[in-house]
């Protein structure tokens, strides 16, 4: 399938935004004063969309989703979802949050309780959420969209999967909570080049599929190119540059753009110039 | 070629036939490298790549002298500097003379090296350990200048001697550690995954530095180990693809990555996701599959059960090596279509 | 004392998940902990796989053996004596320090008890209390260390303040002011072993709480933790089932260390003579060998054996707590030797035949 800047939900920016940050700030005391993280960030999610947030270690991405997810307080600014102002809320509210906005993160390992199989965790996740009814389905069409069977995976622990593995497991996970916003904070960079796009196209096809809206976090400009609708550059916690994908990569503005394209290593390039 | 031969003078290094396996509670032995030979021409950089867990840093630590419980190299002869050493009996009998070789004949760089200096020693304390870990002759200054000289060759600040590793940014501490680990001249140097770690431009600073040091003869050759394939074709003049502890195929880094005989290098070389037009409207497919368990490899060609290519003769037989100069690939595809690339589109749809 | 727990022996001895990692990295993420190839191992691994895998491979050191035989030896006299051995405690068995016979194996003490006899009912309720004191103490201690290192923030502030406070109090001086106004009280229950082991429970978790505090706020960054909650998990659900499990062995090593510290807490109070009233433990005995001049008249007998079954229990727990560390731990672990032995022939007989094989030549294309 082609860019999805082509398809018909591509021009709809005027909607109202699924998930947005506005002015978003976080600021971390050091010894000796404030480190500001993330620097008055706003961003718009839109329904249906993939958003890639592209910056170097150090430049905010991780620390904004975090925030976004609710894992971690603003110091100032605003999240807003569904037009409500999910900032400070607490308890039952951010538990229902959670349900809607779910998370894959970069360590596939570490994302797992170790002591607990997939389907322990699976049912766990499930219990917690209230779906009493037909979880075995569930589970079994969320297995299905990342291509594991659960009579395979379910009775699995963590480090009896393979990496690839483990990541289409935690994918699977958050499916099921049936979200409606994903946000995957490099999600793929662990994995192998071969796995990293089974489990890009996986979410390719969710989003044209369940209309998925999917952040996707990444120092990884090709993954972004790969995948995304919208491209955030992010330095030192300040977005750079913003805009459509292939205007991002493909005519970049900002001198940070440029040089951190120049820098992505070329398949068909070399340095080597002896003889 | 048997083992007793002397490596041809334009080789820098030649391994013939290494077996290693692990063996960790004594039970089962898995093997991870599975008959490996390889070269490194003087002066030139080779690159290692293969998914994780195919046994390309089981291999590394094999070349480095360095394996330990639970590994153990069942056999391997390793020719370097005019030297031939068994690598099967290094800690026990006459070859055990050989051991204070590694590290200073081949130095190795393994993975998260990085991430492993002390916070409490300033980098100029960890020059003075290295160096004098390998020559008690040389003093405490001898080291810092032969580190000041070595970082105002290859254009790096000195100051860094003086600041402490956390002070550091991981690209310039992972180019440090480099630096460190070639200051005796070693004949060859061995990195794992050294740019996994790394943002972009890092990578490039430190692959523009390993080119550097080769040119300005630190070390006489490198082996470059990683699953980044842009990485390795950047900065490697060959490559050496592993499937299961085995090499299915080498050759010319260009040649390879344009011409590839092995649809195992075909898969790989297609998952590559570079930031091109091309990219954005290509459908890319992963290998299907997932890597063989390496304690109970399958039959045959290794690769076969998720090749697209594979044919009845696959699964019975060990492939052959078909090859013409250094190209070569293990692979009865290879064999049947001479000077053939393959099709990327046989896997890539 | 209650500071006998070296702090030493509490710092953290390396993460129990990292050998699966590090395996994962290379030659098979197939590998489990204990190195066995464990792809397809889909049959057996039921809801106790790990405890089978942790089983099967429990190639533990001669340290550990030699504990559990010293904590058997300790164990069957304390609870199996009393029906083996004719002489109770407070029967008047003789005379005033009667040597070692055959009726009286450990002669009597001043009373005219059997040595023995007071010795096996002491080693009991030392043993009794040591548990006790050591289970109270592990519990407050896990628990408000697991809060104060997960919550994090003022909760971990306010907590840790508490523990430092309790800490800094000499718990010598605070067992002593408690223990004496218990056994004065009239609460009658408290009055005995239970109310001393209470007393030592209460004081000395700062210990365990310190150290799990430390475990917890590692495992407290851990990204299962994130998905716990984005999983909807409440803090009780998380603390239970996402952080207990991963310092359960830590914890169980920080217990065996406490019931030590609770035995020996315990003798030196009542050797002090401030211990409970009316009832048999080593450091009574002791109590009693002192105060009437054991020493002085040769009495050897009357002090020698509670004196050496203490030294025993603590060494042999000490003894435990390390070597519990290569069972927790699996990169300490060692293989069994004869397997190794076999693994090392297998290897030899493998690298010679690789040796007589030719080279592969390679074919023309």
């Amino acid at each position: 399938m082609t860019s999805t800047a082509h398809q018909p939900w591509a021009g709809a920016t005027t909607v109202q935004p699924v998930l947005s940050a506005k002015g978003v700030t976080k600021q971390f005391s050091v010894a000796g004063g404030h480190f500001t993280a993330v620097d008055d960030v706003t961003v718009d999610f839109h329904q249906g969309k993939v958003l890639a947030v592209v910056g170097e270690s150090g430049s905010g991405k991780s620390t904004l989703a975090r925030m976004l997810l609710r894992l971690l307080p603003v110091t100032s600014g605003q999240i807003i979802y569904e037009g409500r102002d999910v900032t400070h809320i607490r308890g039952t509210e951010l538990r229902k949050y959670w349900q809607d906005v779910q998370a894959v993160f970069q360590d596939p390992f570490a994302s797992f309780n170790q002591f607990f199989t997939v389907g322990h965790m699976f049912k766990r996740s499930l219990r917690l959420a209230g779906q009493g009814v037909d979880t075995d389905e569930l589970i079994a069409r969320c297995l299905g969209y990342v291509g594991l069977k659960p009579d395979e995976a379910l009775p699995k622990y963590p480090h009896q999967m393979s990496g690839g593995q483990r990541q289409r497991v935690m994918v699977a996970r958050a499916l099921m909570m049936n979200p409606k916003v994903l946000l995957a904070d490099e999600a793929t960079s662990m994995l192998d080049a071969s796995l990293r796009v089974s489990v890009l196209n996986v979410l390719q096809d969710l989003r044209r599929d369940l209309g998925l809206t999917v952040l996707f976090i990444t120092h990884d400009i090709g993954q972004a190119c790969y995948l995304a609708d919208e491209v955030i550059v992010m330095e030192h916690g300040l977005v750079v540059e913003r805009g459509e994908t292939d205007k991002v990569i493909f005519e970049p503005q900002h001198e940070y753009t440029k040089r951190l394209l120049s820098d992505v290593p070329d398949l068909k390039g070399s340095l080597k110039h002896r003889v | 070629m048997t083992a007793l031969t002397a490596a041809p003078p334009e080789l820098l290094m030649r391994a013939t036939n290494l077996n290693a396996a692990y063996s960790a509670d004594g039970t089962r032995d898995v093997p991870a490298v599975d008959a490996v030979s390889l070269e490194v021409p003087r002066g030139q950089i080779l690159g290692l790549a293969g998914e994780s867990g195919c046994g390309k840093s089981t291999l590394g630590n094999t070349l480095a002298m360095i394996a330990n419980p639970p590994l153990y190299v069942l056999s391997g002869t390793l020719e370097i500097a005019g030297l031939t050493i068994d690598l099967s009996t290094l800690d026990k009998g006459a070859d055990a003379r050989h051991r204070p070789h590694r590290g200073q004949i081949v130095s190795m760089l393994p993975q998260g090296a990085m991430n492993s200096i002390s916070p409490t020693l300033r980098i100029r304390d960890l020059v003075c350990d290295v160096v004098r870990a390998h020559d008690r002759s040389k003093s405490r200054s001898d080291a810092l200048d032969l580190a000041r000289d070595r970082l105002t060759m290859l254009g790096m600040p000195v100051r860094v001697l003086d600041q402490y590793a956390h002070q550091l940014s991981g690209g310039m501490r992972q180019r440090m550690v480099t630096v460190i680990s070639t200051l005796l001249n070693p004949q060859l140097l061995i990195a794992d995954e050294p740019t996994s770690a790394l943002d972009v431009s890092s990578q490039k600073a430190l692959i523009e530095m390993l080119i550097h040091m080769v040119d300005e003869k630190i070390m006489g050759g490198a082996i470059f180990i990683t699953h980044d394939l842009p990485v390795l074709s950047m900065v490697t003049d060959q490559l050496a693809i592993m499937y299961a502890g085995r090499i299915v195929e080498t050759g010319p880094t260009a040649e390879l990555v344009h011409s590839a005989r092995h649809p195992y290098t075909s898969a790989l070389l297609a998952a590559v996701l570079d930031p091109t037009r091309e990219t954005r409207t290509k459908t890319v497919e992963g290998i299907p599959g997932s890597p063989p368990n390496l304690a109970n490899p399958p039959t045959g060609c290794r690769f076969h059960p998720r090749c697209p290519f594979a044919m009845e003769v696959c699964a019975r037989q060990d492939p052959p090596l078909v090859g013409e100069g250094i190209h070569s690939a293990s692979c009865w595809w290879a064999k049947d279509h001479p000077h053939e690339t393959v099709p990327l589109q046989g896997v890539s749809l | 004392m209650t500071g006998i727990i070296p702090t030493d022996a509490l710092e953290p001895r390396g993460n129990e998940e990292l050998p699966h990692e590090v395996a994962g990295t290379d030659v098979g993420t197939q590998f489990t902990a204990d190195g066995s190839p464990a792809a397809g191992s889909a049959p057996d691994s039921g809801p106790t796989a790990p405890k089978k895998r942790r089983r099967s491979g429990l190639n533990v050191s001669p340290r550990f053996w030699v504990a559990i035989v010293l904590v058997a030896f300790v164990m069957l006299l304390a609870f199996v004596g009393p029906f083996v051995y004719p002489y109770g405690p407070n029967a008047a068995a003789g005379g005033l320090y009667d040597p070692p016979s055959a009726h009286h194996w450990l002669g009597t003490d001043n009373f005219g008890h059997d040595v023995l006899g007071v010795l096996i009912a002491g080693s009991r309720n030392s043993l009794f209390n040591g548990l006790l004191a050591g289970v109270i103490a592990t519990t407050i201690g896990v628990f408000i260390g697991i809060l104060a290192g997960y919550v994090g923030g003022w909760l971990e502030e306010a907590l840790m303040g508490i523990t430092n406070v309790v800490l800094a109090i000499p718990a010598l001086i605070v067992l002593i002011l408690i223990s004496v106004s218990v056994q004065n009280s009239n609460i009658s229950f408290m009055k005995g072993i239970v109310g001393l082991a209470l007393v030592i429970g209460i004081t000395s978790w700062p210990w365990t709480a310190r150290a799990v505090r430390a475990q917890a706020s590692s495992v407290a960054t851990r990204e299962h933790i994130d998905i716990a909650k984005l999983s909807g998990a409440r803090l009780p659900s998380i603390m239970a089932l996402d952080v207990f499990p991963y310092l359960a062995s830590y914890i169980v090593m920080a217990f065996v260390l406490q019931v030590a510290s609770a035995i020996l807490a315990e003798a030196s109070l009542s050797m002090l003579g401030l211990g409970p009233q009316g009832t048999n433990s080593l450091g009574i005995q002791l109590h009693w060998a002192l105060a009437f001049q054991a020493m002085g008249s040769g009495a050897w007998w009357a002090f020698f054996p509670p004196t050496i079954i203490l030294t025993l229990v603590s060494f042999a727990l000490l003894l435990l707590q390390s070597s519990l560390d290569e069972v927790f731990n699996p990169r300490l672990r060692r293989g069994k030797k004869k397997a190794v032995k076999a693994a090392a022939a297998r290897r030899a007989a493998a690298a010679r035949r690789l040796a007589s094989q030719p080279v592969p030549e390679r074919a023309t294309s």
